[in-house]
């Protein structure tokens, strides 16, 4: 058990950190969250100062604690999070970087590193949620083209997207995992009309993604056909593994300014709430804890993460809720002032037991494939 | 960082459980011991005050639990925390009984605390374990007096002024808690998938497996935090780690009693012995109060 870094991460570190003090003054004021192009052009220029300073593909190349390290350094110095490029950077690009030709890896990850091309993500339909095999957006064969016909939702970013990573049934005969393939979709074609969603918190973060005989070139098929249901897992897996590090470190920030407020708004003196701010600090340091944990179970088995990440997710999704439940504790009846801050953050909170697999979907992968216990019938 | 258990703690992990598994195996384990025959003559909590197997106590002598972080050239085998946590973990899984956190910090320090030749007590908090057993006692036992121990395999008297909290047996006491985080989900699983009702076993049912399921995310997370203190030795990484892992251990324990239904409940399943065992420990280093006050004060500086 060892949690120092070595010789080479610290460096690694200082340089980041470093660079990170010279970069981010540079960045151009936020924009305001409902103005999608200009968040695109935010995100985008982001990627591209990552890319000029040598870090656009610290998420696919580097090791488990270099990447570690970058998110944790990143998030504490401020820097933006990785916005419109998330699906680019930790959902299509790490897949295509997997299972896609030499063409393909060639067309479509360079601009993702660059910071020129946004993805978004095609997976989930109105009738397809948890249970994610039973899509059933249609692809045919038409030359060499697919023909698309169906709805997929939940689509963040889809209105400013180039490419859209998207599961189509393309044999409805065969079991309902073994007849989906993955597309790339280009969000230009004939065809597609996107809806936004507006989420509880009033933002319009995701869209419905209307599909209606849209034409994909078959050169765009990943992985075999019929076989998209595996090429979806590596994806997938990618995604719960260091996906939360950046927000571990964040929520660790914020309970150290809950305490701060509480001590000046007089809260500070209820020994109830103060017992519980301490709780929450035990069970942050314990998820960055395990945070290392996995990080370093991922460096010892070749980069694959492990069953780990359900694990931490059922408990960290709970864990924010919590936080920012102690901070309407705080703030008492200012808590219902969106002007407030973490109260927007509390609001988007709540999506976190139920985005990337629902905490019961995540209990039933922890009991069936880690414990053992049979499927239900 | 490669924090994840080394080969050689792996190593050292196995033997413990081994030597503890032999102890069990040869007929003389201190279930057996304690309960003679199933229900004859076991009446309730306090009925006979437990009794320590002065064997047992020289077999992990031997074995090095009580010296082995003590150097070589003081007869230990210069192992750290980390070492220490995981065998303690693993005598917390087997329950085995005696004041072992007072005796392995007594090693050293007390002639034949180290060899398991003595028995080492001492107050912790406002409580006392084992001090009618103790052929030496340390810290603050005067005025003792004793209490029908809740735990039936560990004897507890009260005392007038609480004692001062020693993080490390804080941190061994989150080893043990862990131990018995993990033996409850094992136990728990292993019924769950034998036992059938409505013609399945009862842990292809979501309610039943889910409970499974929330047992090992709180034992794991206690895991991280418990090994990072040990690594760490820090005062409030230690709070953290004895908060989560008390957490486990107890709702593990409860959700395990849960799961076994009405065996559950009685006396001769194994399981009420790890939740008052949990319940016991719980109450050490000051209790769940003085951890969360230390960690609020870490948040404001």
């Amino acid at each position: 058990m060892d949690l120092s870094y070595t010789p080479q991460e610290e460096e690694f570190r200082a340089r980041l950190r470093e660079w990170l003090g010279k970069a981010l003054p540079t960045l151009p004021a936020k924009p305001s969250p409902q103005d999608w192009p200009a968040r695109r052009a935010y995100d985008l220029g982001w990627q591209r100062m990552l890319y000029e300073a040598g870090y656009a593909d610290v998420h696919w190349d580097a090791s488990p604690t270099i990447r570690l390290i970058f998110l944790e350094e990143t998030e504490q110095a401020g820097a933006p999070y990785v916005g419109a490029n998330f699906v680019g950077l930790l959902h299509a690009g790490p897949t295509i970087a997997a299972e896609g030709t030499p063409e393909q890896r060639a067309r479509w990850l360079p601009p993702v590193l660059r910071g020129e091309e946004v993805w978004c993500q095609g997976f989930s339909e109105p009738d397809a949620g948890s249970d994610l095999a039973a899509l059933r957006t249609r692809a045919w064969r038409d030359g060499d083209d697919y023909v698309v016909r169906g709805s997929k939702i939940w689509t963040s970013h889809a209105e400013v997207a180039d490419w859209c990573e998207l599961l189509v049934r393309t044999d409805p005969e065969a079991p309902k995992h073994r007849g989906i393939s993955w597309l790339a979709l280009p969000m230009d074609a004939p065809g597609i009309t996107v809806r936004p969603l507006r989420t509880l918190a009033g933002s319009a973060e995701f869209a419905e993604v209307f599909l209606d005989d849209v034409r994909v070139p078959v050169a765009n098929r990943v992985g075999e056909e019929n076989d998209g249901w595996r090429v979806t897992m590596v994806t997938l897996s990618f995604e719960r593994g260091t996906a939360f590090v950046g927000e571990v470190v964040a929520c660790r920030r914020v309970l150290g300014e809950l305490a701060a407020e509480a001590r000046g708004n007089g809260r500070w003196d209820d020994p109830v709430l103060r017992r519980r701010l301490g709780r929450l600090n035990a069970e942050f340091r314990a998820l960055w804890r395990l945070t290392q944990w996995n990080v370093s179970e991922a460096e010892a088995s070749g980069g694959v993460p492990g069953v780990g990440g359900s694990v931490f997710k059922l408990r960290y999704s709970h864990a924010r809720q919590e936080l920012y439940d102690a901070a309407a504790e705080v703030l008492g009846p200012d808590s219902l002032d969106l002007d407030r801050p973490w109260m927007p953050d509390r609001l988007s909170s709540l999506s976190y037991t139920i985005a990337a697999g629902t905490s019961q979907i995540q209990r039933n992968i922890v009991g069936e494939r880690v414990l053992g216990l049979p499927k239900g019938r | 960082m490669r924090f994840q258990l080394s080969g050689e703690q792996e190593d050292l992990r196995g033997a413990v459980r081994a030597a503890i598994g032999r102890r069990a195996a040869s007929g003389s384990s201190w279930l057996v011991a304690q309960f003679p025959a199933p229900l004859s003559g076991v009446a309730g909590p306090g009925a006979h005050p437990p009794r320590l197997d002065r064997g047992l106590w020289r077999e992990f002598g031997e074995l090095g639990f009580f010296s082995m972080r003590l150097s070589e050239a003081d007869g230990g085998a210069g192992l750290g925390l980390p070492e220490a946590v995981l065998a303690f973990e693993e005598a917390g899984r087997a329950l085995v009984p005696g004041p072992l956190i007072a005796t392995h910090l007594a090693a050293g320090e007390v002639p034949g605390a180290a060899e398991g030749e003595v028995v080492v007590a001492a107050a912790d908090g406002r409580l006392v374990e084992w001090l009618d057993e103790a052929d030496v006692v340390r810290r603050g036992a005067e005025g003792a007096v004793p209490m029908k121990s809740v735990d039936p395999l560990t004897s507890l008297h009260r005392v007038p002024a609480p004692a001062r909290t020693d993080p490390v047996a804080v941190l061994l006491t989150a080893a043990e808690q862990l131990g018995t985080a993990t033996r409850v989900c094992e136990l728990a699983v292993q019924h769950a998938r034998t036992r059938e009702q409505f013609g399945q076993p009862i842990g292809a049912f979501q309610a039943v497996k889910h409970l499974c399921a929330q047992m090992l995310v709180r034992a794991e997370v206690a895991r991280a935090a418990v090994y990072a203190a040990a690594v760490t030795a820090d005062r409030a990484d230690i709070a953290a780690a004895r908060l989560l892992a008390d957490e486990a251990a107890e709702r593990g324990a409860r959700d395990c009693l849960q799961v076994h239904g009405g065996m559950g409940f009685t006396w001769e399943s194994e399981v009420h012995l790890h939740l008052k065992r949990a319940w016991v420990r719980a109450q050490r280093g000051g209790g769940a109060t003085e951890s969360e006050e230390l960690l609020a004060a870490d948040l404001a500086v």
